[in-house]
């Protein structure tokens, strides 16, 4: 038994300290990778250096979780390895390749913990490609960890719950908020009453949003479509359609997004099974209620498995750790893993009516202006997409690609496989799972020419505090 | 679905030598059925590393070769696009005195071929290019030959091919082929029949199987070939580059990226795919840095691998079947098929034409590897399928 | 160049966080002490790089290391991701997104 590899976790967010935290007390001494230099993920991640904020400030109602979650890390801290800022560009049947401290480490490793999160779902829209134009995510991030604004008077617009709360949390922090344009019908909100038992917070938490929101004026749109972002050399408005009308407003910073997509790079290396999730509309890695992938000792965590959010992250996160530790022949407590069961199936009916509430809008796919880029490495626009697809008679994402550089370039398709997949289903006609979904490539983010394999032993860099 | 096909020629295998005989084919007036287990140019043709070259090239492939260079400044004309085809040269590089003496050797063979070597020394080398490093004594150049992108040129082949009115089944795998009295019968895909006079077998990594039921069997392996492209950077490479003695392969793209090769990929459980190795890619890598010091700073952004055929004496297979009438086998090309594959397109064509071909290609006779075996029973040969069914609309496997 | 553009982040907290000092397309700067690359740049400009194809400014998508848009380089040609890389007091970083670039 000691002579197994240590399992990996890749990711520090909710799902991969929860899974670190179990492997833990069940005896395994995990490697947990993940790519910023502090834990905490996306939705927890923490300032580089102190600002006079409070926890309470940066994290809000989930301030509890939070600091729940950071203690927890600190707790076992020592217990485990752990590697801030690694990236880990490559893996296969035990192997994983990651760079730290400026080389590169072959790592050998026994059961796999992928908790990779997700980032913001986007489809084109003309000028979102402006300077000022960042995604909700990217928006959050920058006033929560670096205590930025996007600007002096920002513009929200696109859908799902976060859309109200960053432009709710910018409001906080004293910036204009000069509208949130919701792509979602008013209507679609009637879904929230289906959330309200099973998660009376958090229905409650958002009307509460967009009570404030409305109390100190902001404009908030619902239906909206013809979204397009305006300006020369930067964002410096907004113009959408609206009952037929056209609208326009002045602004110098946008956060847009239409909730999120789950990061599944590296279940694709691993070689794992996917299926296509009709409530995503994204082809997802397979997973059965712990969390196993269809390979054997790969394990799948929150959002980076399909989206679900913070809370059921932290349960998968444990789910699947109780997951490896029985496969490894180890004690596990088997009524605490149906229990989280249990509960991540409560979660999984929240976010069906939460995805109701918050529909993405699928039908702009078809609407998106030819001259539009699509993707924003390549600047591949969506005409010479259509065009390809013609041209060559293709309705699969990959020959796609191979045709016309989309999903091709820096980012692997990060920011426009969903959208290049809605397009090329409008353009054929065909349902979007029919378009398939980019196969992921190593390295899963770049790497330099000149990157050395690491000399044993190396110093690791110390997490931040 | 039920569907039947009459033709003239059925090819197996579409890839840029399959889909380039189709069109060939069609353009003779034929009637042609393409058919891939997959999608046309997905494998070895479409994900290769673009090279166009002659140089280096066997004596005994520079008739074919030179037939092909004609073909590829003509693409617009043939398929539609250019395929990004530039006559950039390429330049083969020498990292010791022996290896200089080997492109000295080359250079004095083939002499009369047409290839318009020239030899360049170390002040040369500093002074024409002087972003190859310093290490490098000498190389080789052929100004006329060049690169392009196989992503492009295999698709259009293929897709120029269905314009020209060939029937292209992709996603249809071949799953039995039977000599019936003066033709062919074969079935494929879900509920595919095809009648057929005449069988190209251009199945590349997967044509050996054709060729056993037969009764032909090769000594085909599979190759990986492992590639990495960078993101786009200014102007570096002029020319496509090759090494003396392999190690390196590398060219740059209009756009800026810069696409390498030199290592061999891993296949993985189902041999039909592959993917680079870490430590290989790594070596391409850090390879690329040395030799080419402008781009040491530049980052990697893609790797891929694909699945290619080779033959053990680096020719490939190219003419009529020794055993069965009206088979014609093509296949094997050993890494080096992409600057060549329209010519043999071409002469494909001619062969089932006229029976013969302008292009002496008597090298690349099946009959080389074995004594033909007497076909134990070709009343009805059947493959598995290799492309099984997969939760997924596309196969997983050389990607792009 | 950033003198005439207005900068697109707008500081919020650590205004008087110890100032960080760089060199931005060859002209002194200042980020502050906590400061990602990006947001230093962003703080004192209005863009990070011009993309290779069209020539048009980027400043980013993301901010969390996904979408690959605000990679910049030093004087000496390293490449670094903006949004993931803590400002160092020191760094000369090339944006070539003044005006005549």
């Amino acid at each position: 038994m000691s002579t197994r590899p240590q399992p990996l976790v890749v990711g520090a967010g909710p799902a991969g300290i929860r899974a670190a935290e179990a492997l833990v007390a069940g005896g395994l001494r995990p490697l947990v990778v993940d790519e910023a230099p502090a834990c905490g993920g996306q939705i927890y991640r923490q300032r580089l250096v102190p600002d006079g904020r409070s926890t309470r400030d940066l994290y809000g109602s989930e301030v509890g979780k939070a600091d729940r979650l950071h203690a927890a890390f600190a707790a076992f801290e020592g217990k485990i390895d752990y590697w801030p800022q690694a990236l880990l560009w490559n893996l296969r049947d035990g192997v994983a390749d990651i760079v730290v401290a400026g080389a590169t480490r072959r790592v050998s490793y026994d059961g796999l913990v992928l908790a990779t999160g997700a980032t913001d779902r986007v489809l084109p829209v003309p000028g979102w490609t402006l300077p000022g134009v960042f995604t909700l995510g990217g928006s959050q991030v920058a006033l929560k960890a670096q205590g930025c604004a996007i600007g002096s008077r920002v513009v929200f617009a696109g859908s799902g719950p976060l859309l109200y709360l960053v432009a709710w949390q910018y409001m906080k922090a004293g910036v204009e908020v000069a509208a949130v344009l919701d792509a979602a019908p008013a209507s679609a909100k009637l879904h929230l009453i289906k959330a309200l038992p099973l998660d009376p917070g958090i229905v409650l938490r958002g009307t509460r949003f967009v009570a404030e929101l409305r109390l100190r004026g902001v404009a908030i749109r619902t239906g909206i479509e013809g979204l397009r972002f305006e300006g020369e050399g930067r964002v410096s408005g907004v113009a959408w359609r609206e009952g037929g009308r056209e609208r326009r407003l002045a602004c110098d910073g946008v956060g847009y997004g239409l909730a999120l997509r789950s990061e599944t790079q590296l279940a694709d290396l691993a070689g794992c099974a996917f299926r296509f999730d009709e409530r995503d509309r994204a082809w997802l890695p397979l997973r059965d209620a712990a969390g196993r992938s269809s390979v054997a000792g790969v394990y799948l965590a929150g959002d980076g498995a399909g989206i679900a959010g913070a809370d059921a992250a932290e349960r998968a996160g444990e789910r699947v750790a109780l997951a490896l530790l029985e496969d490894r022949g180890l004690a596990f407590d088997k009524a605490r893993a149906a229990g989280l069961e249990a509960e991540l199936a409560r979660i999984a009916r929240l976010r069906d009516a939460l995805e109701a509430a918050f529909p993405f809008p699928a039908h702009w796919a078809a609407a998106i202006d030819d001259a539009t880029t699509l993707c924003r490495c390549e600047e591949v626009t969506a005409g010479t997409v259509r065009e390809a697809a013609s041209r060559f008679d293709i309705g699969e994402i990959n020959r796609l690609k191979a045709v016309s550089r989309v999903g091709m370039g820096r980012c692997q398709g990060r920011m426009c496989a969903a959208a290049s997949a809605e397009v090329l289903a409008a353009a054929t006609g065909k349902p979007i799972e029919a378009a398939g979904r980019l196969r992921a490539q190593a390295p899963v983010k770049p790497i330099p020419l000149a990157l050395q394999l690491a000399a044993e032993p190396a110093k690791l860099p110390e997490a931040a505090e | 679905m039920s569907r039947h096909l009459d033709v003239d020629v059925a090819v197996v295998g579409g890839g840029l030598v399959g889909s380039s005989a189709a069109l060939a084919l069609r353009n003779m007036g034929f009637g042609v059925a393409l058919l891939d287990k997959g999608f046309c140019g997905a494998q070895a043709s479409g994900v290769n590393y673009g090279g166009v070259r002659r140089q280096g090239r066997p004596l005994e492939q520079l008739p074919l070769s030179q037939r092909a260079h004609a073909i590829w400044p003509r693409l617009k004309g043939l398929i539609g696009i250019d395929g990004e085809f530039l006559r950039s040269g390429h330049l083969k590089l020498a990292r010791s005195e022996d290896d200089m003496v080997s492109l000295e050797a080359y250079a004095a063979t083939v002499a009369d071929q047409g290839l318009d070597l020239e030899l360049i020394g170390h002040n040369g080398l500093r002074e024409r290019f002087p972003w190859v490093d310093g290490s490098i004594l000498g190389a080789s150049l052929c100004a006329g030959d060049g690169h392009a992108n196989p992503r492009l040129v295999s698709a259009a082949f293929a897709s120029a091919a269905r314009r020209a009115g060939a029937h292209v089944l992709e996603n249809t795998a071949v799953t039995g082929i039977a000599r019936n009295g003066e033709s062919f019968a074969l079935e494929a895909g879900e509920g595919v029949s095809l009648k057929a006079r005449f069988i190209i077998n251009s199945a590349g990594a997967w044509a050996d199987r054709f060729a056993a039921d037969f009764g032909e069997p090769v000594p085909l392996t599979r190759i990986y070939p492992s590639m990495i492209v960078t993101e786009p950077v200014a102007p570096v490479m002029t020319v496509n580059i090759g090494m003396e003695g392999g190690g390196i392969y590398a060219r740059q793209v209009e756009r800026g990226n810069c696409v390498v090769g030199g290592e061999r990929a891993l296949p993985l459980d189902d041999p039909d795919f592959s993917r680079p190795r870490g430590d290989g890619v790594l070596a391409i890598m850090n390879r690329t840095a040395e030799v080419f010091p402008a781009l040491r700073h530049a980052q990697a952004i893609r790797f891929w691998s694909g699945t290619e055929a080779a033959m053990p004496d680096r020719n490939p297979v190219i003419g009529f079947s020794d055993t069965t009438p009206g088979l014609i086998h093509a296949f094997g090309f050993t890494g080096a098929g992409f600057q060549i594959a329209p010519g043999v397109g071409e002469v494909l064509a001619e062969l089932v034409r006229d029976g013969r071909t302008s292009t002496p290609i008597e090298a690349f006779s099946i009959s080389r590897f074995s004594r033909p075996t007497s076909p134990a029973d070709l009343d009805r040969t059947r493959y598995g399928s290799g492309a099984g069914p997969h939760p997924e609309p596309q196969p997983r496997g050389a990607s792009t | 160049m950033s003198e005439d553009r207005l900068p697109l982040l707008r500081r919020i907290t650590r205004k008087e966080h110890a100032a960080i000092a760089f060199t931005l397309d060859g002209a002194p700067c200042e980020g502050r002490a906590g400061d990602t690359l990006l947001s230093a740049i962003l703080s004192r400009s209005d863009s990070l790089r011009r993309t290779e194809f069209s020539g048009e400014p980027r400043a980013g998508f993301c901010q969390m290391g996904a979408c690959q848009d605000c990679w910049v380089m030093t004087e000496t040609g390293e490449r670094l991701r903006a949004c993931t890389t803590p400002l160092q007091p020191g760094m000369r970083i090339v944006t070539m997104t003044g005006k005549a670039a």
